[in-house]
């Protein structure tokens, strides 16, 4: 689907992720931060992508194949390099008011990966293991009983 | 996001309620803070008790207003904060930061030490 680059789309976008997660056992816990990584992909893409650009749009691609929740979330910006992006935990950084969402990202997902689209843009893609997600709350469940 | 601030003594509570996430209350706890900081407000505590959602839009506003009220001489200190908020300040180690209580007249009486 196409959003256009307002921040109200996110809730949206999250409401439409819960649906596609109905049915399929995941855990509350692991569904709650996959949306929180979900809300920072596209809050990324709206205000550092797009730019809040009105004429820009938000490409997103979500799917359940094999267990593995792939989201894929293509801005129209100017794109940027993830390895420059600073650490959030250095002690330094660790009072900036912005910088954090990447890592949030990072911590709350299986797999994220951001590539340079051809023609201009950035792509970023999330990947959970929904079956992994399903095993350790089992074990958590089982260790408290 | 609503705020509500109520004063005990010297010390200026913030109830906040709702979301605290980009484009929705991020700005408003900032304006909300600066305002009591503007008053000559230095000593606050902010209650986290009903936030439903932060992100890291929320969480840069909160190191922010922390930094604001820092400077200038205060002290900004965490209530009840909810157990999800409580990991996402951890994992981004802000936990270490902020002083955090789960009972507001232990809160208030820490201002007086």
């Amino acid at each position: 689907m196409s959003l256009s680059s307002r921040f109200e789309n996110i809730e949206l976008a999250q409401h439409l992720c819960g649906k596609l997660l109905e049915g399929r056992e995941v855990p509350e816990e692991t569904r709650h931060w996959l949306l929180m990584a979900l809300r920072e992909a596209l809050a990324n893409a709206i205000k550092h992508g797009n730019r809040q650009d009105a004429a820009k749009r938000i490409h997103l691609e979500m799917d359940v194949v094999d267990e593995n929740l792939q989201i894929r979330i293509r801005d129209e910006g100017e794109g940027f390099e993830p390895s420059q992006v600073d650490d959030p935990l250095a002690p330094e950084n660790r009072l900036k008011t912005s910088g954090r969402g990447i890592f949030y990202m990072k911590t709350f997902m299986d797999d994220v990966r951001f590539q340079r689209v051809e023609g201009g843009g950035m792509e970023i893609v999330l990947t959970k293991n929904l079956g992994s997600a399903k095993e350790s709350a089992k074990e958590k469940e089982g260790k408290r009983t | 996001m609503k705020a509500n601030v109520r004063e005990a003594g010297d010390v200026s509570i913030v109830d906040l309620k709702g979301k605290i996430t980009i484009g929705s209350g991020d700005v408003q706890l900032r304006e909300v803070i600066n305002g009591l900081v503007d008053k000559g407000k230095k000593n606050i505590l902010i209650n986290m008790e009903e936030v439903t959602t932060i992100d890291s839009s929320g969480i840069g506003e909160l190191v922010g207003c922390y930094t604001s009220v820092t400077n200038k001489g205060g002290k900004l200190k965490l209530l009840h904060l909810p157990p999800k908020i409580n990991d996402v300040l951890t994992v981004t180690q802000l936990i270490t930061v902020f002083d955090v209580y789960d009972s507001e007249p232990e809160a208030l009486a820490t201002y007086a030490a």
